[in-house]
Parts: C-alpha cells; structure tokens; sequence
C-alpha cells in the first residue's frame, strides 16, 4: 500500500467520522466544528489530487470565511443544546426505507461500473493556478461572469432585505 | 546507521528543522514579550522588567516557571471540549504558518536530501498562509464561547466580526503583487524582487498603497494596538481570554507573538525582498556590515557589564558581549560563513524592524472604538485595497502594450 493510500483512507476516515459526529452533536457549536473537520479533510484530499489552489481554496472560502459566519451566527443567537422530540411518523416509515434505498442504489451504481471507473488522475499541470485561470476566463468565461453576477444579485437582495426597517 | 539516516532522510530532516525552527520561535516569543515591557517602559519613562537578571534579561524564564506552576482553575459550566480545545487551535495554527516561510536563499544537503532554509517550499505557500490565517479566527472565538462569561463571549464576538472584516482588505492588498510577481510561491515572491538593483527593486515601491493597507489589517488579524478591541482591558476584562489561566493563557499568548513575527516575515518577503540585502550586489562591502554591528555591540555589551551593580551581571553581561564580539570576528575572518549568513541576516533584520514597529505603536497609539474600527475597515481600507487592485493591473495591462 503506497503512502498517497494510507493518507486517503486517513483523510476520508477523518471525514466521514467527521460527517457523522456533525449529525450525532447535539449542540450547533460542536456540529459546526465537525463540519469545519470535514472541509479541512476534503482539502487534504484535494491535495492529494494534486489541485493545490482548489485545496487552499477550500480552506480559506469554506473552513475560514463561511464556517466563521455560522460560528458567528450561532454565538450571536445563543443557540442552546438542541431539544430531543419524539421521532415524527414520517421519518420511521417513509425516511428509514428511502435512506437505504439510496444507499442500495449508490452501491450498486459503485459496483457495477467499479471495473471500468477511472481513478482521478493525480495531475498537477492541469489543475495549476495559471491552467485553471485561463480557463476560467477564456473557455468557461460565461458560466464565470453568470456566477459572479447571480452572487452580485444576492448580494444586492441581502442589502434590501437588511434595509427593509429604515 | 548511516543508510537508515539516507533512506528516511525525506522524513527525518523536515522533523529536525520542525524541532529547531519551534525551538527559536518559542525563544524568541520569550524575549519578544520582554522587548515589548522594556521598550514600552522606555516610551513612558520607566525602568521597565529589571531585577530577575541583568536589565530582566532573565525575566521570560521566570515568567515561563510562573506560567508552568500557577493553579489552572475549571470555570463553573464551561463547554469542556471547547474550552481546552480553543488554546491548542490558536497555538497550533499559529506555529503551522510559519513552515512556510522563507528564511534564506541556500539550499543546503543533509544525509544526501536537499532542502531549504526554511520547512516546506510548496508553490502555492502565500495561499497556504491565508489558509492558516483564516482557521485562526476559530482559536479565539470558541474561547470566547466556551469560556460561560460574557465578557469573553463579547471578545470572541468582536474578535470574529474583526478578523473577517479585515481578512478581506488583507488578501486583496496582496493582490497587487501576486500581479506584479505573477507567483504564488513565497519564495518566488522574493526572486522577482532581486534585480540587483537593491532596495530600489522591492515591491514597496510600486505597491506602497497595497502596503499600507496590508500592515494596517494584518495588525487589526493578530488583534494588536491600536485594534486590540478583543480583549480591551477596560471594557471587557481581558476579553475572550479572561477564563484562562496558567498555561492555558500562555498558549494564546504565545500564539498572539507569534502570529506577529509571522505577519513581520509576510510583511518583509511581499513588499520587502525577504533575504535580499538593500545596497545593489556590486557593493561588496556591505557584507561585512553583520560584523560591523556585531562587533561594537557586542564590546559595549561588554563595557556597560563590567560596571553592572551586582555580581551575576558583571560574570554574564561581559560574557555575552564577548559571544557577539567573537561572532562578528569569526565572520570577518571565515568568508564563506559570512556568506551564508547574508541571506537570514537581512531577513530577521528586517522582521525585526517590523515587531519593533508593532511595539512602538503600543506605546504611543490609543484603540480605536468598535464602530470606527468596523466603518474604518469597510468603508475605507477596502475600497482602498480595491482601487489598489483596479490601479496595479491597468498600469501593467498598459505597460505590456
């Protein structure tokens, strides 16, 4: 077993187990620091792809400005301990047999296509800051300037909506 | 014995630079915070830390001991992972920033395994900083949570709405030299700044806008004076840290120094030309400038120990002058050592004038109040850094064309 395998099985542990403690917390702070693990663990697997600047990218957009606003946020509020209510009908009959009817169907969308499914090559020139920024602004410079301008318009939306009292 | 040293050396000589580098910052952390007492003492006319050692220069020692020994009260209702967690996050991050750093322009060979001065040179280190930086708000926020108090609540607060505000004008004023260097590579950074020109080639000069913004957010991140609102003592006690005693508080502490000497070495390689030396490279001379310092400070240490009032200060004073001196000679007298020490004496010079900065700025200026210091940030320093973007990138479309 090469070491590039060992660190994937250590990182997507970290953040599968992560995942789940994030749904098992009972408190939104500690679910939100579990959330934080699983983004830091998805970097470390970027990495391990070789796409460093989407790797530091993931870190500095997900784990440092959007986890910090919902730490933010949740201080702010003074979110308590959630409360435990019994199980809604609705999740016991119709939640448990879909979960694993989903389940069913990844694995067995895995294990069909598991022979002929190529593994992610580990390609540092492609995935480069300057490749990926050409990119960026020559072959997919539409979808770029769409997704600047649907942040734009929220960005406005959020300031009509703050605005609103005054 | 010597195989095993070859075969693992890719391991084994990152874990020894790890060592030493951890080492020197925890010491120089040490000494920093008795700099800061003697020189702010100084800027108000007192003597400052003097009677563990001569002029207190064993002063972080007893206050190490201190930190070690002290009680290490639980608060009543604390978030239990929170609160211990909170100290390692901020220590830890703030010590992984600095492997990125640059210290010196040799490659060196140890056990047949190349490397740098410096612990890891990846090409995309600036973003790998940023990265670090912003995981560091976490540090002092959860503190401020965990802590069941509301004054270190309000600090963690101040402290998140603080760093995320001044994250931005802080990345975005480095953007104009990314575009100047065209490299994400701290190291590279620093190449592209050594014309041979001398100081007249480094970044500071095209970029003096993006500079300025840059110092000004990076003191508001490592929550200095004048932007030390997180834990402004006559407001909110100590702020997030106001539950944390023994060695606890000196993790903060010690993460608070060194995420400065990180910000003066950031400071120093993106607008200052790192390791390279001010004069152009034909003046030869200036090499001996390291002994040039070293010598007389290190005679006068020498002259000022052997009248020094007790006993202990006139056997160690005269002997660590002796030290400095006999160094300043050595380099004299072995070229190829003092060529090695060109590079890091420049840089740790330079860095050195930054937390020299960051000190006399706590000495002389007042805090700001919390709404000019958010309204500062947004509404002046990130347009700034904005039109410093716009300014630096028409100006090298125009110059291409």
């Amino acid at each position: 077993m090469s070491a590039s395998l060992v660190i994937f099985f250590l990182l997507a542990a970290l953040a599968v187990m992560a995942a789940i403690s994030l749904i098992a917390q009972r408190h939104p702070i500690h679910s939100a620091l579990s959330l934080i693990v699983v983004m830091v663990a998805l970097a470390g697997l970027y990495l391990l792809m070789g796409a460093e600047f989407v790797a530091a990218v993931q870190i500095i957009v997900y784990g440092g400005a959007i986890m910090v606003l919902f730490i933010f946020v949740i201080m702010l509020l003074n979110a308590e301990a959630e409360e435990r209510t019994n199980f809604s009908k609705l999740a016991t009959y119709a939640g448990i047999p879909l979960a694993l009817a989903i389940a069913g169907f990844i694995a067995a969308a895995i294990a069909r296509s598991s022979g002929s499914l190529p593994a992610a090559e580990p390609s540092g020139a492609l995935t480069s800051t300057k490749t990926l920024s050409m990119l960026l602004f020559s072959d997919f410079v539409y979808p770029f300037e769409l997704t600047s301008f649907l942040i734009l318009v929220a960005i406005l939306g959020a300031i009509v909506l703050a605005q609103r009292e005054n | 014995m010597s195989d095993f040293l070859t075969k693992y050396a890719f391991l084994i000589v990152p874990i020894l630079k790890v060592v030493i580098l951890v080492f020197i910052v925890l010491t120089v952390d040490a000494y920093l915070t008795w700099l800061e007492r003697k020189v702010i003492a100084h800027i108000q006319a007192r003597w400052g830390p003097h009677r563990v050692g001569p002029h207190g220069l064993l002063q972080p020692l007893a206050d190490g001991v201190k930190f070690i020994f002290k009680e290490d009260p639980l608060p009543a209702n604390v978030d239990k992972v929170a609160y211990f967690l909170a100290p390692f996050i901020a220590l830890m991050l703030a010590l992984t920033s600095l492997a990125v750093i640059p210290f010196g322009p040799q490659k060196f060979t140890i056990f047949g395994y190349e490397t740098h001065v410096g612990i890891a040179d990846v090409n995309i280190s600036l973003l790998v900083l940023f990265a670090i930086t912003a995981l560091g708000v976490y540090g002092v926020a959860l503190a401020g949570w965990a802590s069941n108090n509301k004054y270190s609540l309000l600090g963690g607060l101040r402290s998140s709405a603080q760093m995320i505000s001044y994250e931005l004008t802080l990345t975005l004023s480095v953007v104009g030299v990314l575009l100047l260097a065209g490299d994400f590579s701290l190291r590279g950074i620093v190449e592209h700044q050594s014309a041979g020109k001398g100081v007249l080639s480094w970044y500071v000069f095209p970029q003096i806008i993006g500079f300025l913004c840059f110092y000004i957010a990076a003191i508001a991140e490592t929550n200095r004076v004048p932007f030390d609102l997180p834990e402004a003592e006559s407001e909110l006690v100590a702020g997030f840290h106001t539950e944390y005693a023994s060695m606890k508080f000196a993790m903060f502490f010690i993460a608070e120094y060194t995420s400065m000497i990180t910000v003066s070495c950031l400071a120093t390689i993106l607008f200052f030309g790192g390791w390279l030396s001010p004069f152009p490279d034909s003046w030869t001379f200036t090499h001996y400038l390291p002994s040039a310092l070293l010598i007389p400070f290190g005679l006068w240490v020498v002259f000022d120990g052997i009248r020094y009032e007790n006993l202990f200060g006139r056997i160690m004073l005269p002997g660590v002058g002796s030290a400095l001196a006999v160094i300043g000679f050595a380099l004299i007298v072995f070229p190829t050592l003092n060529a090695i020490i060109q590079g890091p004496f420049w840089f740790l010079a330079k860095v050195f004038t930054f937390l020299f900065v960051y000190i006399w700025m706590r000495g002389t200026l007042p805090r700001f109040r919390y709404d000019q210091l958010m309204s500062f940030g947004w509404k002046f320093l990130l347009p700034v850094s904005i039109a410093n973007v716009v300014l630096t990138s028409v100006v090298i479309l125009w110059r291409m064309h």
